[in-house]
Order: structure tokens, then C-alpha cells, then sequence
């Protein structure tokens, strides 16, 4: 291990092996598939295995391990499976079927996910992603999904995402739902039929690990107060994504990072903690009690105009009033090929520039500054349908985008009929997660992670569309398969509740939770959840820099070190607590948000969703360094002492391009 | 079963308009409508007996009102377990008036009948001093009953509520048949509703109305 | 604006519940009504007091988590859920009444949080097609006529929020079941087990204490995915005919 870098971490042994098969790229998987070890149908009723989440990663894969035969038992924190997350998706979900006849390919798929990630994903993972979305597809209207169908009685698709072909299934703006939906009906069969048994409101506080091996999970259930210990041959996390730890997302209030933080702090790397993704249409914050942003699907940009007014003194003026000559389409004039639709990044960095210049609109916010000052922004841009409005007439605008334009209207009370929508970026999706192999097994032997909860298949940035797509590949396909190779060297032995390694684990939680609710100080969880989300917007948000980096690092610690002193939790432990709830929430999120400014300082260069400032080209293009830094980056947890955490190690895992040629991308 | 309580409502539906229809002849004078009445009970003479057709269906009606008050008090004990503790403030939406006033109108009607079949089927009471009624002749004794306003008026209220429950009820039962799935279906069976509640609450009332205010049986 | 609050309060599942008054002031109309109960929260922890217990999550009207009787409506005055609703639908010194479904089928845990799991388990009873992971046939083997594949989309809209049943006057859980009847019914795959699932379905609704139906609307006048009276009459139908049908 090497000295402390920066002051802040030091670095570990690389990870040679993520344990493909191998062999050509379009064998692997049925490779891998045939390679895995079988287990008797017999004995997989004696294999207990645990998931925790039941999103579309999580659903999907406890419903799948259901009927295989094991003995499944699922976990989510809401008080229905059918209630996670992944429900909010709107867009779709990618799948390389080539119905449109329009040359797509799992070869396409693949290629177009490891550029979308800006060359910074594992192209074993992302071909076999490729591989199996045709089969998402098929099982999921096997279960009854109702995609968008033609008038021909043929599934509809179309494009997205800037993609040139069109591979995206979808269900109006309900896919996340109707493919949610699906798992669920797939995991409440399970359940009547007796192999699963499931949880609901009861959140994962901690991993059992016993002899180097994840055997199970202490939990709390939420109703009762009462913390349990589940034991198992094998657990599964599918918990999701972490944006939350920016306080305002698109993500539910209740998503969280706990179960990923509480496996990191047990032994699993977290890959990538820093690459995460903004998008750019979401619906501008209104004021500093917002609990939450609302997205709206990107393909408004289709049709709509991106604009701010030319001069700052014009931007608390009626939009209708400011004349043409005097607005800036700035995406039009900095990028005159793709304009409006330029990526997702580009789209959400431009908008901030223009705020910081002081040209955004609608209600103005208070803001950190670098210098840890505060003042007052406009954080606006328009969207404007006026031109398409008088180009294609308010009829066709309305059967095109009109259930969009009614939730805006609900969200605001404006008419974007008649006057131009307000938007601005929202942080949106979390690439970064726990890392995995190829077997989406974590650093912690019989630990596997699916779904966003790992750091798999994105790279640096993901693709729209993608993300229901690797969920439910994990989910139906991937995990059953690679776990039964660990399985079948199970049973393992008895575990009893009075296993040291058990007690401690248990022991931990409860007395977090104790600690928690006598702590008696004055500020509420919330609070500090929002000045946490203040400091990662402003210094790990859109855009990072060195210096803005270093200085929430010591930020974050202050604050975690406020809240351990000053946190008030009201009620009790032993019944419904949301207040106990957010604080362990936001206990964990105080800890990642400093290994992610450390993750986002470390790498000094710019790709994808993760730009830094000091590597960009001379037109302000995300600038990469493939000779630097191809590599993921798997962080350790390195322990706490004295109210801090010690420095993390890095462990970096090469990214080895064998099929794709790197290119740096160009939007211009 | 909710089947069997929309079949017999609509059972009802069927006998209140053939009902009615016979009411109205009390309009064209006693011979009119006492030989309605004798063609009731000689209907489907010589293979049955005397009144034999009238009893039949009047053990279908029997049957047919038992399981359909039986239902109503089933739905109603299920609807309050259902909801032990009720709000604080509760407003409605969709419902209409007559929708609300299912039971409490079903009650309306029970009462009702019990009231007029003692008065023209079973003990056949004559309240009105001034009249006097012909044996055998339905027409005097509905003739002599209904010039007297407090009568006029007791059957009045049962029309309203007849016509508020037929209102919900016709719609109801489509509904329950699973005779309405479609948006037009629905808004039909609604409109079936309202014209046959109107039907049958104005037909059964012009005659007592005709009596009362001396149109006929003068 | 100000507003007066009257909120039920309910230390647990056996806990005899009441009535108690907030005041909160200072709310924009921009405010969703859940970041009302937010501010009026943060107020009482502040003063040392118990927040207000109530569910939500996605916070954009899709997971179904929210769900309060406002002031009499299930999800306030307007056709869409309670974190959708927005503080500009009421007036500077209204008092508002909150209270949480009231269902048996929907005991409440605590203050506005309530139990929906019996909506889980109408499901389990057939609300699925069994199709097992890897057993699929090519999606395009089974062409589905649009307006089949519509109406199916349509009732698949259902979120599971309960409003249904909170502001039906017999407190049943019709819409919720005939949206989901409705569903696989009108697709190809969901044949096989069309008339068990109708049975089952319904079986284990009566069982979990649901009223049951009289038509009156209130339900779909409630949903905040507008799931029509058509799911309750194609329902009723299928009931019907499940008799012959099965066997
Ligand atoms: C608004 C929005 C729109 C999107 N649109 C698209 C789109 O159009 N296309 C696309 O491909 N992707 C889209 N995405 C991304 C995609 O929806 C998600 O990445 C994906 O659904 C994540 O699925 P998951 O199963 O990994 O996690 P989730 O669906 O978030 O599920 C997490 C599960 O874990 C449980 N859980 C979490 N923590 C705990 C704990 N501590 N204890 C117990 N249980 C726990 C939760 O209860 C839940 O069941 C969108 C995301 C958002 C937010
Ligand atoms: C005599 C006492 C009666 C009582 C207590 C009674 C009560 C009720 C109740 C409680 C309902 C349930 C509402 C509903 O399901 O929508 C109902 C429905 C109905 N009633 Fe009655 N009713 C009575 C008489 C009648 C009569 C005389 C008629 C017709 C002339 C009638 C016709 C109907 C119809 C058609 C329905 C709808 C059935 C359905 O929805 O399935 N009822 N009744
Ligand atoms: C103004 C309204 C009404 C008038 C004038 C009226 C009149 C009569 C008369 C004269 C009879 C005796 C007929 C005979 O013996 O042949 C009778 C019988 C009866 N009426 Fe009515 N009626 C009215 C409304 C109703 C209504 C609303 C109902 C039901 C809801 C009803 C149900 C019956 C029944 C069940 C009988 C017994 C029939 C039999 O003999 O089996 N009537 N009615
Ligand atoms: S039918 Fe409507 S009201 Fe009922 S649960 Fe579904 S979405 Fe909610
Ligand atoms: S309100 Fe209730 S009575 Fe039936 S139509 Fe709706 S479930
Ligand atoms: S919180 Fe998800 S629907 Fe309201």
C-alpha cells in the first residue's frame, strides 16, 4: 500500500482478475452460464438466500430465485414491493431487437453503451447486457406488460437518447411503472406460492459477514421498532441508487445508501463513488423547503427551445415580453449541429453556466458560494414551445407532449402553452455504486449487488433508457445464473444467532440506533440531510474543481461532526420512527458524500457526468486521459477512529478496451 | 350473491312497470281496470288454477324479495365492519343523492309494501267513511282510498323514493351485470336509470293524483 | 398563508386515537401539501414535540405511497395524489382536516400511516401471469390488437394508492381489484388464468374485510389515475362468467 495521497487516501493493489470467461466477447456468457456449477433442485430448498430491495433489480431477482426453488426471503422499506423506486421511470427501456429493422445489434447496444459511458465501463459486462436485453423484452409481455403497441398488433418503439437507432420499448410515459409492475406480479406469485418471503417496511442496518462470507442482515422493522437478524448462504443487494445524498433529486425521498454504505463499511469496495448523473430537464426548484425535483422526460427537447435572455436586467421581465433579438439560444449558438439536443451532460453544464453568468430565471434561491458565503441565483433556463407551437399547431404540441405539459402545470400553476416552461438540472442517476466482478459478486464473497446499487454497466454516464435495462437483465438473468455457482458450494454451515460475528453485527445496530435517539441535541435529521446536499451540489455537483473539492471535505467532516453532537431525534425505537429512519440515512450519506468528493478529486480529468474544471478542451468539452486514468476506481474502507474516517485505499481496476476503440466524443 | 340482488331488482323493475301499466287503466273508468284485474287471475286458465299464474309469480316475487332484502342487509353490516371508525369529515364526489339513499330508501319501499299490500290485497281497509267499496271490484276500493289526501300522500313519498332507488338501481344493476364496460355503456345505463325512475314515479302517480283532484272515479 | 391543521393522531395500532390543531404559517402556494407537512414537521421537532407520521416516497404521483383524507377528499380537492397536490388549491386561513384512510381492510399503524398490505395480498390471490423467468416466448409471437393493448395500458395504470377505498362509502376495494382484472383480462396472455384470478381475487378481497360494492362512484371519482367504472362492470362480468367458464 502506498503513503497517503493528497492527505486523504493511499492506494492498494490493482484488481487483476473481474473473473469473465475467456474467449471471444459474444461467448462469454454462455460460457459463463455453462461454467457455473449447478445445484440440485433438491437442495435449493435448503438454500436460503437474502434480497434486499425489491425494485426492478431486486423484484425481478428474488422472483426468479423464488422459482428456481430456493428459499428466498425479499426486503424493501416502503410497505409494498410495488412501490420502489424504479417505478418513476419514464422514458424506457433499450433492448436490441432490431424490430425497426433499422441495423440495430447487440453489437450496437454494446457499442453505443460503452460510448455513452464515455470509455469508462467493463465491456465484458455491458456485451452481456446487450446480450440479454432481447429477452427482457419477451418475458416481460409473457407477464403481461402493456408496452405501446402499433396499430398492426406489433410492440412500438422509438428512439432515445440521442441514440440514431430506435431500440427503446416503452409504455407511454409508465414504463418504470408497467415493468415494476411485471416483477411485482412475478414476486407476489412467488409469494403465495411459499418461496419467498417477504418483508416490507423493514430497512437493511447492517451486513452479517461470518469468516470472510456475507451470511446475512441485521434489519429494522419499521412498524415495531424491533431490530431482527436474518441469516442466510448468500445475500443480495438491490438497493438502488444514492442521489439522495444530494438532498434534492428525482430520486424518492426514502432512497437511500445504507445498505451499499453498511457492505462498504464491511469489507466491499465502492466503485466510481463521484460519477453521477444531472439531468437537464427537470423542474427548477421553487424554494428552500423543496423536498424533492420532478423530471420531465428529455424528449421535450425535441420540439423545445432552450433559451435566457440575452442581459441579466431582463430576466425578472414577462419572457413574452423579451424580443427575439434579446434571447440567447446558447445550446443553438455553441452547438449548431446538435443544438438542442445536445447529451444530457452538456445540456445540464451549459444551463448552469448560464445561471452563474446571472442569467437564469424565475424565483432566485440562496446559495453556498466557494467562499462559503451565501447569495441569491435564479436557477432557470426556458424551455419554450412558442415556435413549435405556431409550426405544428397547439394540437399536435398537446397529443405529443401534453401529459407533460399538465404536470408542469400542476407542479407551478403556469401554463406552458402560454408561457414558456422554467427548467433546470436535477442530479438524477448514480452511476458510481458497490463494485462487482463479472459474476456481480462484491468484494465480500456470496455479497452480490444488482441494479443501480452496483457500479457495473454505465461507465461514467448512462444512457437513457438503460437503466430499467440493466435492472431487470441483473435481475431475471444475470444474478440467478452467476449466484448458483456459489450456491452450489452450500449449504453452508449452521449459523447460530449466537455467533459472535452475529452478535456484533446486531449489537452495532442497536446501539447506533440507542445512540441516535438519546443523543438530545436541537437540530433534526433533515437538516443536516440539506446542508449536506447544499455542499455536494455546489462542490461535487455539475462541475468540480481541486480547490472546491478540498474545501467540502472539510465541510462534510464539520458537519458530520456537528451531527453527532447536535442531532435531536424525537419518539421512540420500539414503533414507527421516520425521524430514527432519516437520521441513520443521513448518518451514512455524511460519510459517502466525503468519499465521493475524495473519489471526484482523485480524478483529475473530465468524462462523462464527472467534469472537472481543470480538464476540459479549449471549447469547454469534458476532456479525458485514457493513459491516466482507465481504470475503475474500487475504493476500501479503511476504518474509523476518533470521529473520522481514515483514509480510504484505492484499489483501481484497469479498463482494457479489446473491442471498441477509445475516442474522445465531440458534440460540436 | 350481488348477481342474484340485481336480478331480482331488475325482477322488480319488470313487475313495477307491468304494475304500472295496469295502474293506468284505472284512468279509463272501473271496467278497464276490474277486468285487469280478473284477467290476472284467470291468466294461463285452464291449465292453471284460479289465480294460480298470480301466485306463481306472486312465490317468484316472494323469493325474489327476500334475497334481495337479504343482500341489502348483507352489504350494509359488510359496508360498516368494513369501515369501523369513520371520518371526521367525509364529502362525496360522484355519489348522488339517490345513491345514498339506497337503504334507507329500500327500508321506505318495505315499509311501504307492507303498508299497501294490507291495504289493497290483504285486509283491504276501507279509510274513507264517505265512500263506500264494491266486493270484488279493486276499482272502487282504490277509487274510495285515494280521495283522501294523507293516502294520496303516503303513496306519493313511496313514488320519490321507488323512483330514487330505481335511479341508482337501474344503472346499479347493468353495472353488476358487467353490462357496462365501455364509457357509453355507462353513461346509457345511467340515462336507463333516470327515464325509468321518471316512468315509473310519474306513471304510479298520475293515478291517485287523477283521483284525488277528481279527474276520474268521480 | 397561515393555515389552521387538524390532524388525527395515533400513538400505534392499538392507541386510541384523536384530533389535535397546528398552526403552520408562512407556506408558499408554490409548496407541495407533503413539504406543508414537512415544514409543520420540522416545527415540532424543533420544539421537542413527536413529527406527524405519513407515508411517501417518489414525491411525483407514481409510487402510490401518499395517501390523506383532506378536508373530506381522499388526496384533497383535486384528481391527482396528496404529493402532487399543491398548496395554491387553498385559501390563507383555511383550516384543513387531515386524516388517514379509514378502512378495516387499512388499519392504521400510526397518526396518517396506514397498513395496505391486504392490497398485496389480493394480488397474490391470481393478480399475475404465470410466466417463468426464461420460459418466455419472442415478444412478437403473440400480435395484441391495439385497442386491447389500450385498455389493458388504461387499468394498468393503477398505483395502488387505496383511494379507492378510502373514499368509497362502503369501503371496498372494486376499483383497486377491477383494475387489475382488467388488466391481464384484456390481454392474450393473461387467458389461461382469466377465470380462476376473478374467483381467487375476489375471494380473498371479501376475506380481508373489503364492503362490498353498490355502485356509487365515489371510487373513480377519487383515483388519481381517473381508472374508470368500466374495470368494476368487466369485473363483475368476468365473475359471471367464471361459473361456466372454469372446469
Ligand atoms: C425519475 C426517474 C426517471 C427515470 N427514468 C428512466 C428511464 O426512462 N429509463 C431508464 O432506463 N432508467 C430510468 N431511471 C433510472 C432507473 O429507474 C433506476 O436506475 C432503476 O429503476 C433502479 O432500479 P433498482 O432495482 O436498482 O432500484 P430501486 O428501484 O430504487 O429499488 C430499490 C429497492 O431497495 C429497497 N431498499 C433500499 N434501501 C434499503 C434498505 N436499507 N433496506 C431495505 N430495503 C432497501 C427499496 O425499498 C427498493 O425496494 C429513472 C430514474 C428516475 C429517478
Ligand atoms: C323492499 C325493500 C327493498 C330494500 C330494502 C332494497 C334495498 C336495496 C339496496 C340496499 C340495494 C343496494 C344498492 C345497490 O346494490 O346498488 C338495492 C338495489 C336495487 N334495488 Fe332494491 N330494495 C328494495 C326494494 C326494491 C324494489 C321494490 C325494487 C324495484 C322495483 C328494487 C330494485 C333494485 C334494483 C334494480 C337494485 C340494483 C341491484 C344491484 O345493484 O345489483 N329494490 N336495493
Ligand atoms: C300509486 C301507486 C299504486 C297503486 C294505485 C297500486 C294499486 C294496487 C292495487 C289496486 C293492487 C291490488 C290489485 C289486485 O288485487 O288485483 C295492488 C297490488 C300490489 N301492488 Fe300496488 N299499487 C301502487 C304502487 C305499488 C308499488 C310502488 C309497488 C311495489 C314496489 C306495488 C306493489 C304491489 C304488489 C306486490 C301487489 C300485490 C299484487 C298481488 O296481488 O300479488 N304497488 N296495487
Ligand atoms: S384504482 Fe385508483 S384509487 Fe384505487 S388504488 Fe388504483 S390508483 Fe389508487
Ligand atoms: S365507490 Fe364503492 S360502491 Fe363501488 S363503485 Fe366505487 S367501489
Ligand atoms: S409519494 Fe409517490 S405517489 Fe405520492
Amino acid at each position: 500500500m502506498t503513503d497517503l495521497i493528497q492527505g486523504l487516501y493511499s492506494e492498494g493493489e490493482k484488481i487483476a482478475d473481474t473473473k469473465a470467461p475467456a474467449g471471444p466477447i459474444d461467448k462469454k456468457w454462455t460460457q459463463r452460464k455453462f461454467d457455473a456449477k449447478l445445484v440440485n433442485p433438491a437442495n435449493r430448498r435448503k438454500l436460503d438466500v437474502i434480497v434486499v430491495g425489491t425494485g426492478l433489480a431486486g423484484g425481478a431477482g428474488a422472483a426468479t430465485l423464488g422459482e428456481a426453488g430456493y428459499n428466498v426471503k425479499a426486503f424493501c422499506y416502503q410497505d409494498s414491493p410495488r412501490r420502489a423506486h424504479s417505478i418513476a421511470a419514464q422514458g424506457g427501456i433499450n433492448a436490441a431487437k432490431n424490430y425497426k429493422g433499422d441495423g440495430d445489434s447487440i453489437h450496437r447496444l454494446f457499442y453505443d453503451t460503452v460510448k455513452g459511458g464515455d470509455y469508462r465501463s467493463r465491456e465484458t459486462n455491458v456485451y452481456r447486457l446487450a446480450e440479454v436485453s432481447a429477452d427482457i423484452i419477451d418475458q416481460c409481455v409473457a407477464q403481461g406488460v402493456p408496452f405501446a403497441r402499433e396499430y398492426g398488433g406489433l410492440l412500438d418503439n422509438r428512439s432515445f437518447g440521442g441514440v440514431q437507432v430506435s431500440r427503446t420499448f416503452y409504455a407511454r410515459g409508465q414504463t418504470g411503472q408497467q415493468l415494476l409492475i411485471g416483477a411485482y406480479q412475478a414476486l407476489e406469485r412467488q409469494i403465495a406460492a411459499g418461496t419467498v418471503e417477504m418483508f416490507t417496511r423493514h430497512e437493511m442496518l447492517e451486513v452479517i459477514v461470518v469468516d470472510g462470507k456475507a451470511r446475512g442482515i441485521i434489519a429494522r422493522d419499521m412498524v415495531t421498532g424491533e431490530i431482527e437478524t436474518h441469516l442466510a448462504d448468500a445475500v443480495v443487494l438491490a438497493s438502488g441508487g444514492y442521489g439522495n445524498v444530494f438532498f434534492l433529486s428525482t430520486n424518492a425521498m426514502g432512497c437511500n445508501v445504507t445498505a451499499a454504505w453498511r457492505a462498504h463499511r464491511k469489507g466491499a469496495y465502492f466503485g466510481n463513488p463521484c460519477y453521477t448523473q444531472i439531468h437537464p430537464t427537470c423542474i427548477p426548484q421553487h424554494g428552500d423547503k423543496q423536498s424533492k425535483l420532478t423530471l420531465m422526460s428529455e424528449s421535450l427537447r425535441n420540439d423545445g427551445r432552450i433559451w435566457v435572455p440575452k442581459r441579466a436586467e431582463d430576466c425578472d421581465k414577462d419572457p413574452r415580453q423579451i424580443p427575439e433579438e434579446d434571447r440567447d439560444y446558447y445550446l443553438e449558438r455553441i452547438y449548431p449541429s446538435f443544438g438542442n439536443l445536445v447529451p444530457r451532460d452538456i445540456a445540464s453544464r451549459q444551463a448552469k453556466n448560464m445561471c452563474d453568468e446571472g442569467r437564469g430565471v424565475g424565483p432566485a434561491v440562496v446559495e453556498l458560494q466557494e467562499d462559503g458565503s451565501e447569495r441569491e441565483v435564479r436557477r432557470g433556463v426556458y424551455l419554450d414551445f412558442a415556435e413549435a407551437i405556431s409550426r405544428m399547431g397547439k394540437d399536435a404540441v398537446s397529443a405529443k407532449y401534453g401529459n407533460l405539459f399538465d404536470m408542469y402545470e400542476r407542479i407551478t400553476g403556469d401554463n406552458p402553452y402560454e408561457t414558456p416552461m422554467r427548467i433546470y438540472p436535477a442530479v438524477h442517476y448514480t452511476m458510481g455504486g458497490l463494485w462487482v466482478d463479472y459474476d456481480l459478486q462484491s468484494s465480500i464473497p456470496g455479497l452480490f449487488v444488482t441494479g443501480e446499487a452496483n457500479f457495473s454497466d454505465h461507465g461514467a454516464n448512462r444512457l437513457g433508457a438503460s437503466a430499467l435495462m440493466q435492472g431487470l437483465a441483473d435481475g431475471y438473468f444475470v444474478m440467478p445464473n452467476t449466484i448458483r455457482n456459489y450456491l452450489a458450494d452450500g449449504p453452508f454451515d449452521k449459523l447460530d444467532e449466537s455467533h459472535p460475528a452475529v452478535q456484533e453485527a446486531r449489537q452495532s445496530v442497536e446501539s447506533r440506533v440507542e445512540r441516535f435517539l438519546t443523543m438530545g441535541g436541537t437540530r433534526s435529521a433533515d437538516s443536516y440531510h440539506k446542508e449536506l446536499g447544499r455542499i455536494m451540489w455546489e462542490y461535487c455537483g455539475m462541475e468540480r474543481t481541486e480547490e472546491g473539492l478540498k474545501k467540502a471535505i472539510g465541510m462534510i467532516r464539520d458537519l458530520r461532526e456537528d451531527f453527532w453532537t447536535n442531532l435531536r431525534v424525537p419518539g421512540q425505537g420500539r414503533e414507527l420512527n421516520q425521524s430514527l429512519e432519516k437520521a441513520g440515512r443521513v448518518a451514512d450519506f455524511l460519510e459517502l458524500g466525503e468519499l465521493m468528493c475524495i473519489d471526484a478529486l482523485h480524478r483529475r480529468e473530465s468524462c462523462g457526468g464527472h467534469f472537472r474544471a481543470e480538464s476540459q478542451t479549449e471549447d469547454g468539452e469534458a476532456l479525458r486521459h485514457d493513459d491516466e486514468f482507465a481504470y475503475v476506481a474500487a475504493w476500501e474502507f479503511a476504518g474509523d477512529g476518533d470521529g473520522r474516517m481514515s483514509a480510504p485505499v484505492l484499489h483501481k481496476e484497469d479498463l482494457v478496451y479489446e473491442f471498441i476503440e477509445l475516442k474522445q466524443r465531440s458534440y460540436k | 350473491m350481488k348477481i342474484s340482488m340485481a336480478l331480482a331488482g331488475l325482477l322488480f323493475v319488470f313487475y313495477v312497470l307491468m304494475h304500472m301499466y295496469g295502474n293506468l287503466k284505472l284512468l279509463f273508468g272501473q271496467k278497464a281496470f276490474d277486468d285487469y284485474a280478473h284477467h290476472l287471475r284467470t291468466l294461463g286458465e285452464p291449465i292453471l288454477p284460479y289465480s294460480g299464474f298470480l301466485w306463481l309469480f306472486r312465490l317468484l316475487l316472494i323469493t325474489a324479495l327476500l334475497v334481495h332484502v337479504g343482500f341489502a342487509l348483507h352489504l350494509w353490516s359488510k359496508a360498516n365492519r368494513a369501515r369501523s371508525s369513520r371520518y371526521v369529515v367525509k364529502k362525496a364526489v360522484a355519489a348522488t343523492v339517490s345513491s345514498k339513499m339506497m337503504r334507507w330508501g329500500g327500508i321506505a319501499l318495505l315499509l311501504f309494501l307492507v303498508f299497501h299490500l294490507i291495504h289493497f290485497t290483504i285486509l283491504k281497509p276501507n279509510f274513507n267513511s264517505g265512500e263506500t267499496v264494491v266486493e270484488g271490484s279493486p276499482y272502487s276500493l282504490v277509487v274510495a282510498a285515494f280521495k283522501l289526501w294523507w293516502v294520496v300522500a303516503i303513496y306519493l313519498l313511496a313514488m320519490i323514493a321507488l323512483g330514487m332507488h330505481l335511479h341508482h338501481g337501474v344503472w346499479s344493476a347493468a353495472q353488476t351485470l358487467g353490462l357496462t364496460q365501455t364509457a357509453k355503456s355507462r353513461a346509457t345505463a345511467k340515462a336507463l336509470g333516470v327515464l325509468v325512475a321518471l316512468v315509473v314515479a310519474v306513471g304510479f302517480a298520475i293515478p291517485p293524483l287523477a283521483i284525488l283532484f277528481k279527474i276520474v272515479g268521480n | 398563508m397561515n393555515l389552521t391543521l387538524k390532524i388525527w393522531r395515533q400513538a400505534g395500532p392499538q392507541a386510541k386515537g384523536s384530533m389535535e390543531t397546528y398552526q403552520v404559517t408562512d407556506i408558499s402556494e408554490d409548496m407541495s401539501f407533503l413539504e406543508m407537512l414537512d415544514v409543520l414537521n420540522e416545527d415540532l421537532t424543533e420544539r421537542g414535540e413527536e413529527p406527524v407520521a405519513f407515508d411517501s416516497d417518489c414525491r411525483e404521483g407514481i409510487c402510490g405511497m401518499c395517501g390523506l383524507m383532506i378536508s373530506g377528499h381522499a388526496h384533497g380537492p383535486e384528481v391527482t395524489t396528496t404529493c402532487q397536490l399543491h398548496m395554491r388549491s387553498f385559501r390563507d386561513g383555511e383550516t384543513i382536516t387531515i386524516e388517514p384512510w379509514r378502512a378495516d381492510a387499512f388499519p392504521v399503524i400510526k397518526d396518517l400511516v396506514v397498513d395496505r398490505s391486504s392490497f398485496d395480498r389480493i394480488i397474490q390471490a391470481g393478480g399475475f401471469i404465470s410466466a417463468n423467468t426464461g420460459a418466455a416466448p419472442e415478444a412478437h409471437s403473440v400480435p395484441v390488437p391495439k385497442p386491447l393493448a389500450d385498455r389493458a395500458f388504461e387499468s394498468a395504470a393503477c398505483i395502488g394508492c387505496g383511494a379507492c377505498v378510502a373514499a368509497c362509502p362502503n369501503a371496498s376495494g372494486m376499483l383497486f381489484m377491477g383494475a387489475k382484472i382488467t388488466h391481464l383480462g384484456s390481454l392474450p396472455q393473461g387467458q389461461p388464468e382469466r377465470w380462476a384470478r376473478v374467483q381467487n381475487m375476489v375471494a380473498t378481497h371479501d376475506a380481508e374485510g373489503f364492503g362490498g360494492c353498490t355502485n356509487i362512484g365515489e371510487c373513480s371519482a377519487a383515483c388519481p389515475k381517473e381508472i374508470p367504472l368500466d374495470v368494476i362492470s368487466t369485473l363483475n362480468s368476468d365473475l359471471r362468467k367464471s361459473r361456466s367458464q372454469r372446469h
